[in-house]
C-alpha cells in the first residue's frame, strides 16, 4: 500500500551535528523523506511542545534525511535539546521544489543562516548534475558560520566555489551574503540563482539578479499550520506558500508585493518587515 | 457566424449558470458551493481566487472583536481515509483588520463568521462590517474546542435565542447560524435559531474529537481535543440536516465531508438548499468548487430537473 504522507511517521534520531552553538543538525531514518526534492518540507512534531515546518536537509547514509534546527522559541528549543534514540512525528515531504534548467552550466545560491539547508539539498542535485556551483554563505560572524565543509564535501564532484561572508568581517568577505554576491557578478556569470534565507536579504538577491537579467528561485518561509493547503496561515498575497511554493520564480516574485514587505502574524494579520 | 456561435455559447452559458444558481436567506448564488468557515479564509487574495475558482460563496475565518493567536501547532492533524482533526483556537486578526482586509472587496460573495465569548460582542463586529460589500453573516455557535465561545454558547437554547436576537437587532443582512453536536440535542439549538429569527442554519461543525500518538503515547494535538472533520462526519451531518430540515421553516446548508458531487447531491437529498465544502480542499486544492458544480449539472441534466430547487428535500417524501 503506497504511503499517506499526510500521517505522522514515527522516526528516531540516529545522530546529532553540532553546527555552532545554537545549530544543530538532525538525522534519521525515513525512506520518504530521503527521497524529497530539494526545497521540499517536513512538518516536525516535537511531541507535546510543538510542530514546526522543517526544510529537508541532506543525509550521508541511505534511506536517511536530516533537519537542521537554530534555538529560538519554546518548539526549536525542544527540538536542539533532543537527543539520540528520542522519537520526533514527520509528515510530508511537502511543497514544490528547485526547478534546474536542462541546460544549466553554473549556478550561483545564495543562502543565510538555516536558509542554507534546502541548497545544501539542491547543491548535492547539482553535483550529481555535474553542474559547476558558486554558493555565497552569509553570517553575522565566524562563530555563526556553518555548513561550509558540509558545502565542500557535498559539492566535491564538481567544479564548486564557497564564498563566506560575515557582516563583522571576522571571516570571509565583510558585508552581509548580498553585498558577496554583488561582488561575484562583477566578475563572473551565471545561468541562474537560487536563494533562501530571511525575507528582506531573498529581496535583495532578486532586485541584484533582476539588474543582471538572472533567473531567480526563492524559497519563501511563513508562518505555516496545515501545510497542506487548507488553512492559508502561511499566504502570501494569493500564493500559499506550503501548497504553491515553498519555490517561487521571479516572474511570481515580482508579481507578490507582499514579497519583501509584510509577513502574516499567528492571527494572521499583516505585519511590516 | 461566428459572433452566432459567441452568442449562442455566451446563452448557453447563462443557462447552465442558472441551473445551479440558488437564493439562500435572500443571498444570491451562482452555485450552492460554499467555503466552510476555518478554511482559506483570511485573505482577500486568496477570496479572489477562490472566485475565480468557481466558489458561490465564501464563509471567512470566525471573526473575534479581539485578534486571537490560537494554539500552538500541532493545530491540524490528517487522518487515515479523508478526515482531519483540528483545533485552531479560532485564530484570527480580529474584527478591525479583517474588515480592513476586505475593505474593498470588488464582488466576491463573502459571509463573515462571527464568534463571541458573550453576546455582547456581537455588535462590535458587526459594527466594522455591515457597511462593507459583504453577503451576510454566519455565527459561529458550534465551535468545539474553545473554552467560553462556539459550543458553550451553542449548547444552550437560551443563549442562542439571546445571541441571534442581538445579532438580528443589529444588521439588516442574512444572519445564517452555524450549529454543532454538542451535549444538547442539535434540533432543539436549530429551533431557536430559527425562531429566534436566523434567516438559515449551517449544520453541522466539526465534533469533538481527539488521537493519540501510540509511540509516545502523547495527545497529538497541543489542545489535545479538536474537531473532526471530513469524510468520517458526512453520515451524522447527513442525519441532522435530514431532521433539521424537516423541523425548521429556514433553509439548511449542509456541511460535513463533501467530498465529492455524489455527497453534495445526497445532502440536498437530505434538504440542504446549499453545501460547504473544507476538507475536501486538502485533496483536490481549489478546483474542489468546480468540480463539484459540474457534477450537479450532470446530475441535474440525466435526471431532467431543470433546477437546484427541485432536488432540495427530495429524501423527505420516503
Amino acid at each position: 500500500m503506497p504511503i499517506n504522507i499526510n500521517i505522522i511517521r514515527s522516526v528516531f534520531i540516529e545522530r546529532v551535528l553540532n553546527e555552532t552553538a545554537s545549530v544543530k543538525t538532525i538525522l534519521f531514518k525515513d525512506r520518504v523523506s530521503s527521497k524529497a526534492d530539494p526545497g521540499q518540507f517536513l512538518m516536525v512534531w516535537i511531541p507535546g511542545v510543538e510542530e514546526l515546518p522543517m526544510s529537508v536537509m541532506v543525509a550521508d547514509e541511505e534511506d536517511s534525511a536530516a533537519i537542521t534546527i537554530r534555538r529560538k522559541g519554546i518548539g526549536s528549543t525542544a527540538l536542539f535539546n533532543k537527543r539520540i534514540g528520542e522519537m520526533l512525528g514527520i509528515r510530508g515531504p511537502y511543497g514544490n521544489k528547485f526547478k534546474i534548467a536542462p541546460n544549466a552550466r553554473t549556478v550561483l545560491l545564495v543562502g543565510g543562516g538555516t536558509g542554507l539547508v534546502p541548497l545544501i539539498r539542491l547543491a548535492a542535485k547539482l553535483n550529481e548534475m555535474r553542474i559547476c556551483c558558486t554558493l555565497i554563505i552569509g553570517a553575522s560572524s565566524k562563530r555563526e558560520v556553518f555548513f561550509e565543509n558540509t558545502a565542500d564535501a557535498v559539492l566535491s564532484d564538481t567544479k564548486h566555489k564557497i564564498i563566506v561572508s560575515t557582516e563583522n568581517g571576522d571571516y570571509g568577505i565583510k558585508g552581509n551574503a548580498t553585498d558577496a554576491m554583488a561582488q561575484v557578478l562583477k566578475e563572473e556569470t551565471f545561468d541562474s540563482v537560487y536563494t533562501c534565507g530571511p525575507e528582506l536579504m531573498m529581496k535583495k538577491v532578486l532586485d541584484i539578479a533582476s539588474a543582471y537579467s538572472l533567473p531567480i528561485q526563492a524559497s519563501l518561509e511563513r508562518h505555516m499550520k496545515c501545510g497542506i493547503g487548507i488553512c492559508a496561515s502561511c499566504c502570501i498575497e494569493d500564493k500559499l506558500v506550503c501548497k504553491d511554493g515553498t519555490v517561487f520564480c521571479e516572474k511570481q516574485l515580482s508579481k507578490l508585493n507582499e514579497f519583501g514587505m509584510f509577513y502574516r502574524d499567528k492571527t494572521g494579520r499583516k505585519i511590516v518587515y | 457566424m461566428l459572433e452566432w456561435c459567441k452568442l449562442l455559447r455566451g446563452k448557453r452559458q447563462r443557462e447552465h449558470d442558472r441551473t445551479l444558481s440558488i437564493n439562500i436567506a435572500g443571498m444570491e448564488l451562482r452555485n450552492p458551493t460554499m467555503l466552510a468557515s476555518g478554511f482559506l479564509g483570511i485573505s482577500q487574495a486568496i477570496f479572489n481566487r477562490l472566485y475565480n475558482a468557481d466558489v458561490g460563496a465564501i464563509v471567512s475565518k470566525s471573526i473575534s472583536c479581539e485578534p486571537m493567536e490560537g494554539y500552538r501547532n500541532p493545530t491540524a492533524v490528517c487522518l487515515e481515509g479523508g478526515s482531519y482533526l483540528n483545533a485552531v483556537g479560532l485564530a484570527n486578526p480580529g474584527a478591525d483588520a479583517f474588515s480592513s482586509e476586505i475593505a474593498s472587496n470588488p464582488y466576491v460573495p463573502i459571509i463573515v463568521s462571527l464568534v463571541g465569548s458573550s453576546h455582547d460582542d456581537f455588535p462590535k463586529i458587526i459594527n466594522k462590517f455591515d457597511d462593507l460589500n459583504i453577503l451576510g453573516y454566519e455565527i459561529n455557535l458550534s465551535c468545539p474546542h474553545v473554552a467560553k465561545m462556539g459550543m458553550e454558547v451553542g449548547d444552550d437554547p437560551d443563549m442562542v435565542t439571546k445571541v441571534v436576537k442581538t445579532v438580528k437587532s443589529h444588521t439588516l443582512k442574512p444572519v445564517v447560524v452555524k450549529v454543532g453536536i454538542g451535549n444538547v440535542d442539535i434540533l432543539d439549538i436549530a429551533r431557536a435559531a430559527n425562531d429566534a429569527g436566523a434567516n438559515a442554519i449551517t449544520a453541522i461543525n466539526t465534533i469533538r474529537a481527539m488521537t493519540i500518538d501510540i509511540e509516545s503515547g502523547i495527545p497529538v494535538l497541543s489542545n489535545k481535543i479538536g474537531g473532526l472533520s471530513g469524510k468520517s462526519v458526512k453520515p451524522i451531518a447527513i442525519r441532522c440536516v435530514y431532521e433539521i430540515s424537516k423541523n425548521v421553516s429556514v433553509p439548511v446548508i449542509g456541511c460535513g465531508g463533501i467530498f465529492s458531487w455524489e455527497d453534495a447531491v445526497e445532502f440536498m437529498l437530505a434538504g440542504a438548499s446549499a453545501i460547504q465544502l473544507g476538507s475536501v480542499i486538502g485533496y483536490e486544492g481549489f478546483g474542489a468548487f468546480q468540480k463539484i458544480c459540474l457534477g450537479l449539472k450532470r446530475y441535474l441534466e440525466r435526471k431532467g430537473m431543470k433546477n437546484l430547487t427541485e432536488l432540495v428535500g427530495l429524501a423527505h417524501k420516503y
